[in-house]
């Protein structure tokens, strides 16, 4: 048990200097910096001109589509990992189980690839 | 084993503490913000349990694709916060309603639950010791053959999920012109082009 949380150790260390780099950078400029500011310098910047409007627009559903198809292979990759891993011990049955499993995922992606789901346009 | 206990009051405290934001927040960006801080550190607790795989599979899996979901559709949902914040009196008897009248359920079943005297002798697949073998190998060993049918459904699950994603989101728009690289292939001389002689001052009719 503690073994494998000394496994994590380098894990923490890693994210405990991270942390610190990032925290050290957020604040020294609000020590160390020369700060005189006014309207002009704190507006929102475009390019020279007024902002022409809000930056919350509507997103496209299609990014949606996008999302949502990736999560599903992900999860698909996910379950072949423990799989891999107890592969030898599993015989035909498990193997088998497997095949039937990404063959139903299989139907899904052709029908998307046919519907052209995968296209943007 | 100070150390392990002090990493899970840590992780148990962030948990609870932005699973709280995710509601309090008002702007809805930061509630996914903060959800998936929550995720990151109930993975921490599953990684304090020994339980690797899951761990790994919460920070791939939800804080990789459901998070990122999460902010498309609230991206999408065109929030104007002044407009939110302006029924909120309104609607505020009829929520403190429902939210009590969940609460009082919530409270009924957790204080009339008892775990049967046999449910811990019926577990059919004990965890194997964590020094025999991993975590990943432990799932792995019993996931496709003995829990087969919900390995199954999982699958039959994912697929409908697709379809209907496909279904209810993807439409084309008319009128796009998109490459058919077959039917660019399986064009020949003879239906692409046609010679015609042209008579000298006459022209084509």
């Amino acid at each position: 048990m503690s073994e494998l949380l000394l496994d994590y150790l380098p894990l923490v260390v890693f994210i405990a200097v991270a942390i610190a780099i990032g925290l050290a950078l957020l604040v020294a400029p609000f020590i160390v910096a020369y700060q005189n500011p006014d309207p002009e310098k704190l507006s929102a910047y475009e390019c020279g001109f007024n902002a022409f409007d809000d930056a919350r627009m509507k997103f496209d559903v299609r990014f949606y589509l996008v999302a949502i198809l990736f999560i599903i292979f992900d999860l698909e990759v996910s379950f072949l990992f423990p799989w891999a891993v107890a592969f030898g011990q599993l015989g035909p049955f498990g193997f088998w189980s497997m095949m039937l499993f990404l063959g139903v995922l299989t139907i899904g992606f052709i029908y998307e690839w046919k519907k052209g789901a995968l296209e943007w346009d | 084993m100070i150390l392990a206990a002090l990493f899970f009051y840590l992780f148990a405290g962030v948990c609870v503490a932005s699973a709280f934001m995710v509601i309090a927040a008002k702007n809805p960006v930061h509630s996914v913000l903060f959800l998936i801080l929550a995720f990151v550190s109930a993975s921490g607790l599953f990684v304090l349990l020994g339980a690797e795989f899951l761990a790994m599979i919460l920070i791939v899996v939800y804080v990789g694709a459901v998070a990122v979901l999460f902010l498309f559709v609230v991206m999408m949902l065109d929030v104007d916060f002044a407009e939110l914040r302006q029924g909120f009196l309104n609607y505020l008897p009829v929520g403190a309603l429902i939210g009590a009248l969940v609460l009082v359920e919530l409270l009924l079943v957790v204080g009339a639950w008892v775990i049967g005297a046999g449910v811990p002798k019926t577990i059919t697949a004990p965890i194997p010791p964590m020094d025999a073998i991993t975590n990943t190998e432990a799932l792995g060993l019993v996931l496709y053959t003995r829990y087969v049918y919900y390995f199954q459904a999982a699958g039959i699950v994912l697929l409908v999920a697709m379809v209907g994603a496909i279904v209810l989101t993807l439409q084309h728009r008319a009128r796009v012109k998109r490459q058919d690289m077959a039917a660019q292939v399986r064009r020949t001389k003879a239906e692409a082009m046609e010679v015609v002689k042209v008579r000298s001052g006459q022209g084509l009719t």
